[in-house]
């Protein structure tokens, strides 16, 4: 990994189960250890899986609340999960109002808490 | 300017089978769907159907997805499917304009079917935006989709069939399901479905609702009340579940906007989930050639979206010009599926609420 600020977020990745939200064995679904994916999560190495939302991965790693209502700056975590509600949005890659349930993780990407509208840079 | 014959919004069990049949009618066919795969909410459901065969009866959700889909194939050549594409308006002059990568298309059909499906219903209590609170869909979602399970031990608001099936697949999922509440005073969703959650030991509380939800930054608790007779809180009944996520079940609205924003007449009809287009029997909307299919046209299940995306495909057909070989036919067995699936006192609601989008008047 060669990060010298290992983050308590990346302990579970090690622990082998990928994430403390992972499902591990389910009766019905198989969920197969994927590929790695490295990405940084406001300024933390954190990691999700292949074929993870950005949405998903932080939720494995039991990161919930994603962004700051605009007005009054309240908490914001995911709803609907199918892009519908917008209670999902993060700056990525410095692109605002990323909706994260339905946009694909992919390495390096740079995801960000909001706060406020969200500018374009 | 892409000029296409069909444009079908959705990608889901409507979309899919509106799809085929207007590609076996010789139609060339564009779907816009703005999730990463086509199957709409069926990707996500594990459980077998109920029902007859002509819908996949006794078939998991996530294989008839996989079946709609395969479908398709051998009309690769007439097919265009845009993944990731969001569409953001109709006009009247049958411009689409869609929304994918980043960059505005504008796309112009003979024929449009929204087959755009529906979104969960929100519950009024207090700190109800507090991460860790989801929508039941999103739970199915984040577990069957992804293997990530929302929280470690959930309440469940409604008891509809959603309510219920999600309760068990939590369960599937290694959840604990400290708690599910119903306002009503008795379980909405079909017995079978709760008796297997009553023998896991899960509590149905009925005559109960959510009161708050409580947490720094995250749920960690839901508070619970009792209702009376008319619905209205008793005080003093208050009780405090521990969890780390509430989930709500409560209904769905069907997804009405491409269709209110082009003046399409719609009518407000509760039992249909909400707002839904005026249609005829051929599931056509005010605008000619406008048709509808699946939860748009009033909330029902995967199997009647099929149904009206078969039945809405071959009305498109026919209105270009280029009917199905075997429209006639097709139409008769495809409008009896849906009085079979209709009939029956859990097709109640939606043959009352048909009639009154019939006859009513218009918002």
């Amino acid at each position: 990994m060669g990060v010298t600020n290992e983050s308590v977020l990346c302990y579970d990745y090690y622990s082998e189960s990928g994430g403390v939200m992972r499902i591990k064995t389910h009766p019905i679904l198989t969920f197969q250890q994927k590929e790695i994916i490295i990405f940084n999560y406001n300024g933390q190495q954190v990691h999700g899986q292949e074929g993870d939302t950005i949405a998903a991965a932080l939720h494995a790693l039991g990161i919930k609340g994603l962004s700051k209502s605009i007005k009054n700056k309240r908490p914001r975590g995911f709803f609907c999960a199918i892009g519908n509600c917008s209670s999902c949005q993060m700056t990525v890659n410095g692109v605002p109002n990323v909706k994260t349930c339905i946009t694909k993780l992919e390495p390096g990407m740079v995801v960000t808490s909001e706060e406020g509208l969200g500018v374009l840079k | 300017m892409i000029e296409r014959d069909l444009i079908i919004i959705g990608g889901g069990p409507a979309g899919l089978s509106a799809s085929r049949v207007a590609l076996e009618a010789g139609l060339k066919v564009t779907i816009f769907e703005r999730g990463l795969a086509l199957g709409g909410q069926l990707i996500k459901q594990t459980h077998k159907f109920f029902g007859s065969k002509e819908q996949h009866a006794k078939t998991r959700g996530i294989d008839i997805a996989s079946k709609l889909s395969q479908n398709l194939i051998p009309y690769a050549d007439h097919l265009d499917i845009q993944l990731k594409a969001t569409v953001l308006a109709i006009y009247k002059d049958y411009v689409v304009t869609v929304l994918k990568n980043e960059q505005y298309f504008k796309y112009k059909a003979k024929a449009i079917i929204v087959a755009a499906g529906a979104s969960e219903k929100m519950l009024g209590f207090i700190n109800n935006d507090l991460p860790g609170v989801y929508g039941a869909g999103a739970v199915q979602t984040l577990m069957n989709l992804y293997g990530v399970i929302p929280g470690k031990e959930i309440v469940m608001v409604g008891s509809g069939n959603i309510g219920l099936i999600v309760s068990y697949q939590l369960i599937q999922a290694g959840v604990r399901v400290k708690a599910l509440v119903e306002a009503a005073p008795t379980i909405g969703g079909y017995k079978v479905h709760a008796a297997k959650l009553r023998r896991l030991g899960v509590p149905i509380l009925t005559s109960t609702t959510i009161k708050e939800a409580v947490g720094d930054g995250t749920v960690e608790k839901a508070i619970l009340v009792s209702l009376d007779q008319n619905w209205q809180m008793i005080e003093g009944s208050e009780q405090t579940i521990y969890a780390d996520a509430i989930t709500i079940a409560v209904g769905l609205l069907p997804l009405h906007q491409l269709l209110s924003m082009v003046e399409i007449d719609m009518r407000y009809v509760p039992e249909l989930g909400g707002l839904v287009p005026v249609t005829n029997d051929n599931l056509e909307t005010s605008m000619k050639n406008v048709f509808i299919a699946g939860d748009v046209s009033g909330i029902e299940e995967a199997s009647s979206a099929m149904v009206e995306g078969s039945l809405a495909g071959l009305q498109a057909a026919k209105a270009l010009g280029f009917p199905h070989p075997d429209h006639e036919r097709l139409v008769e067995t495809y409008q009896n599926q849906l009085r079979v699936l209709r009939q029956g006192p859990t097709g109640e609601k939606t043959r009352n609420g048909i009639r009154k989008l019939r006859e009513g008047s218009l918002c």
